[in-house]
């Protein structure tokens, strides 16, 4: 158990090095999902089975699909479909693969025994978690809540594309037509709008 | 994706010390840490694609046209 407890360390540490030190988005997004899978069997050796699969579904779930989303969107356009392909190679998947396959096998093992007690430490279960955040860390809640909502208007206004507008020059050709902005603006021609 | 990664610690070490302790506090910590991660890629991916979008390129050096 401990010896497991601490490959899945290893597996950790191992995945978040090589993302970090990895200069491909898309590599490193693989072995951060590596990195997150084994943080997650680690919060399941130290007792908290919620917690484990919470951070499966949302981290390695969500916001994973989140960033590779993104990250495949921004590529559109000239030589995309290479560049992935380049990308995606299958030599690539080597590296995450073996640190998955030891998550694995030291699932596997988990399940093969199942049901005996963990030693060393107590399992905190759901309830127990449930009880403590909806009684004193009840604020905390809301205002966790709060700022999830703010995040979702934040994040709609920034990603609202303004109809009829040009790129380059949304900021001042919008403050020109807003009817109270008085003089419209122009362009100053020394400054450069865009990639310069 | 650091940010995340550093969020990540955060959690794991408040998870160490709920067990450590035998006390749930240290999940619920981990949870407002989880909302804290989730709404900051929300608000970074769209400001990351506003970016793409306005100008074309993702170099944050690009972005200099604000002299201080």
């Amino acid at each position: 158990m401990l010896t497991s407890f601490y490959i899945a360390g290893a597996v950790a540490v191992a995945a978040t090095l090589l993302m970090v030190m990895s200069p491909n988005a898309v590599h490193a997004l693989l072995y951060l999902i590596v990195s997150l899978l084994a943080v997650a069997l680690l919060f399941y050796f130290l007792g908290a089975p919620f917690v484990a699969a919470l951070e499966v579904i949302v981290y390695a779930g969500a916001i994973m699909v989140l960033f590779i989303f993104v990250v495949m969107m921004l590529n559109l356009g000239r030589q995309a479909t290479e560049r992935e392909r380049h990308w995606l190679r299958p030599s690539v998947w080597i590296g995450p693969s073996i640190l998955a396959a030891i998550l694995v096998g030291e699932v596997v093992y988990l399940l093969g025994r199942a049901g005996l007690p963990t030693p060393g430490v107590e399992q905190i279960d759901p309830k127990a978690v449930g009880k403590v955040l909806f009684g004193p860390y009840l604020i905390g809640v809301e205002l966790a809540s709060f700022l999830l909502m703010g995040a979702l208007v934040g994040a709609y206004h920034l990603g609202w594309r303004r109809p009829k507008l040009e790129m380059h020059d949304d900021v001042y050709s919008r403050a020109a037509r807003t009817p109270s902005g008085g003089a419209p603006l122009h362009r100053r021609a020394d400054r450069p709008v865009g990639p310069a | 994706m650091s940010i995340e990664v550093m969020l990540n610690a955060a959690g794991l070490a408040f998870i160490v010390a709920g067990a450590r302790w035998g006390q749930a506090d240290g999940q619920v910590m981990f949870f407002f840490i989880l909302a804290v991660a989730a709404s900051e890629v929300a608000v970074g991916l769209a400001l990351v694609l506003r970016m793409h979008r306005q100008y074309e390129t993702l170099d944050a050096d690009a972005l200099s046209e604000m002299k201080g």
